[in-house]
């Protein structure tokens, strides 16, 4: 029976602050400290430096993560952009938000979407240190290009194995080094990656048993894609009290309780 | 003479030990597994994706439907996620019910847990035994979210409302005698929480039973002692948590490590257990069947003493009474408002983390600024523990591949999301 935080010496725990510091001499400066929310910690790494700085984080003893908790791939082909211009449409009832601009499952036609962000794939780490009672999220934008292509982390935590094989298979990005990187989640035979925000939600195909063929085929989908809701981004004031309070606080930078 | 090779068994999909749809590719050498392959997905139904597509309180529900058996430890994850990113604190009375309801759920689950694993290494008894019990903690469920499962119960902000004074009752019939009847609605005379805490007086009780069937029960033992040894650095590196990790001495609880909702205010324990093999799992499972009890207790007795708020008063993201609609003009915007389109959360990030029964249950929540999240990530406990399956089963026997599938604790609906 171990307690991994116990403390001999019976130290008070590091701050947010002393930790942060840390990590960033641990990983030799290639660590780039990111907004996060107040008591959370985000960096970001280079792709190339990922699995060295993801190896002194967890052998450094100041920094020591033992664990990956998650990993998960994100997409940011449409990030901040929204299906319905809230200025000037009030007066063309419902359907208005039905044909929305970038409505990520459906491209209008003619139109193609605009050209994605030079660095539209990243994973994400999501590290936990028992020692030291904190959480970390890494954050690493994978080389550009068709596939994506990150280094896997396999090496450094064998936990990662099916994290990355999930990652794969849902956004198709390419981990150099995975031992068995096979899909996982989709179904054998699927063809694309359904978590990448130019795959429709509809998906492509849908499945039937033919009575002539006596067999179950695969077709392309009947079902019209619909949006019922339209994404919108409200630019108004209504949060502004709690955010400035939060800025405020993450300016400080009160080590507030982990993840309280 | 002939050739002796591995031949490659195929387990399940459809399997009463494979706990939903694992379909499990095992090589054997004679009886003895060599390597597993589970393949999973089969339950893919892309939760994840779906929750992008919607406003953020039209996903909870889907979030009950993550870890079906521990449905409102998925919701505690997604609203914590959310309280976050809106910088909302929840009132307290809202925390101690919450606090309530993981334990309630955490008993269900460790419940659900013990029959199916009893089962699958034959003990008949116990799961009977378990389901009773679960029945009184589904009929908690129903009295206060109309469900027995997926309740939707917890909101941004705080849970939907506040717990009844009423507890639902047997109604006579043709198939129970009236002394029945009355015996069975002797505890549910009062309000809920005079039902749970008749329910914590008697689960003690009920617990030694099902001690009494397993733990000195030498066939228990054969099947659970010494199979699938998991040692406490290896446990870590493969991204273990809950009673899977303590199970193998590691002293980790998210309750007392990184205390949310009401749990730094409450006593327990955390039961670790020794050697890491399915027996101490076992082990630490029906203590911590006790400790929620515990729990349980102490929410109970500082419900019935505090009433308050359950919700916090902001209309932008709670919607207005009903009868505050009738008359007034800004909560019948308030409530189209929430109910077309939903609160937009402001720009950023967060991970949260719940320490559901099964391990550490986390969403990571993205968002642009939108009424939608730009990306959902749950972090699901089973996920890694079945990839860590493989290290468990190899050299053990077919037979103890469902001992292990029983002492991690899969359940696919999270697994596969």
């Amino acid at each position: 029976m171990s307690d991994p935080t116990a403390d001999p010496a019976g130290a008070p725990p590091d701050s947010l602050e002393a930790y942060a510091a840390a990590v960033l001499d641990a990983s030799g400066g290639r660590a780039v400290r990111a907004a996060a929310l107040a008591g959370e910690l985000a960096f970001e790494v280079p792709a190339a430096a990922l699995v060295e700085v993801c190896t002194r984080l967890r052998d450094d003893e100041r920094v020591h993560v033992e664990t990956l908790i998650d990993l998960s791939g994100i997409d940011y082909l449409t990030f901040g952009r929204d299906e319905w211009s809230t200025h000037g449409a009030t007066g063309t009832g419902f359907s208005r938000g039905v044909s929305g601009r970038y409505a990520a499952e459906s491209p209008p036609a003619g139109e193609a979407l605009p050209e994605p962000a030079a660095r539209r794939f990243a994973v994400v780490y999501q590290l936990l240190s028992l020692r030291h009672n904190r959480r970390l999220t890494l954050r690493a934008y994978c080389e550009p290009g068709e596939p994506p292509v990150i280094d896997s982390v396999v090496e450094v935590w064998p936990g990662a194995n099916w994290f990355e094989r999930e990652a794969f298979d849902l956004f198709g990005i390419l981990f150099r080094g995975h031992p068995d990187l096979r899909r996982i989640l989709t179904d054998y035979g699927f063809i694309g990656h359904p978590f990448r925000k130019d795959f429709p939600l509809i998906g492509h195909v849908e499945v039937r048993y033919d009575p002539a063929k006596r067999r179950v085929v695969y077709e392309p989908v009947s079902i019209e894609p619909r949006v019922l809701v339209p994404r919108v981004i409200r630019e108004d004031s209504r949060y502004e009290a709690t955010l400035t309070a939060r800025t405020a606080a993450g300016a400080a930078a009160t080590p507030g309780k982990p993840n309280g | 003479m002939a050739e002796i090779r591995n031949f490659t068994l195929n387990f399940g999909p459809q399997h009463p030990a494979a706990h939903g749809v694992l379909r499990l590719v095992l090589e054997m050498d004679g009886e003895v597994v060599q390597k597993a392959d589970p393949h999973i997905g089969l339950l893919h139904r892309g939760t994840e994706k779906l929750a992008e597509s919607k406003p953020f309180n039209q996903s909870i529900g889907y979030m009950d439907r993550l870890d079906y058996v521990s449905m409102m430890c998925n919701e505690h994850a997604y609203v914590r996620a959310i309280e976050k990113l809106l910088g909302i604190e929840v009132p307290l009375r809202a925390q101690y019910i919450r606090t309530m309801f993981d334990e309630i759920t955490r008993i269900l689950n460790h419940l659900m847990w013990l029959g199916a694993h009893g089962l699958d290494i034959g003990a008949m008894t116990v799961f009977l035994y378990a389901f009773r019990e679960r029945e009184d903690l589904m009929d908690c469920y129903e009295a206060v979210s109309g469900t027995r499962m997926h309740a939707t119960y917890y909101r941004p902000g705080g849970v939907y409302r506040d717990l009844p004074e009423k507890m639902p009752q047997y109604a006579p019939s043709k198939f129970r005698s009236r002394r029945e009847i009355d015996r069975l609605n002797q505890a549910r005379s009062g309000s809920l929480l005079d039902f749970i805490g008749d329910f914590t007086d008697r689960f003690p009780k009920c617990v030694d039973e099902y001690e009494t069937l397993l733990t000195d029960n030498r066939i228990w033992k054969q099947r659970t002692v010494n199979i699938a040894v998991l040692s406490p650095e290896r446990a870590l590196a493969l991204g273990c948590t809950g009673p899977v990790l303590r199970g193998s001495g590691v002293v980790w609880d998210l309750r007392k490590k990184q205390p949310y909702a009401a749990y730094d205010r409450m006593d327990f324990d955390i039961p670790v257990g020794v050697n890491g093999d399915c027996y101490d799992r076992y082990l630490v499972r029906v203590e911590e069947l006790r400790q929620s009890n515990r729990i349980i207790r102490q929410c109970v007795d500082w419900l019935k003493q505090n009433p308050g708020p359950v919700m916090v008063e902001d209309h932008k993201i709670v919607p207005p009474r009903r009868v505050e609609m009738k008359g007034d003009m800004e909560s019948l915007i308030h409530h189209f408002k929430l109910f077309t389109e939903g609160y937009a959360v402001p720009a950023g990030e967060t991970y949260a983390a719940v320490e559901a029964p099964k391990g550490e249950f986390g969403v990571w929540l993205v968002s642009d600024g939108a009424n939608k999240p730009y990306r959902l990530k749950a972090r699901a406990p089973g996920f890694p523990h079945l990839a860590a399956m493989e290290e468990l089963v190899r050299g053990h026997m077919l037979a103890d591949v469902t001992a292990v599938m029983g002492t991690i604790d899969i359940v696919f609906g999270e697994i596969d999301r």
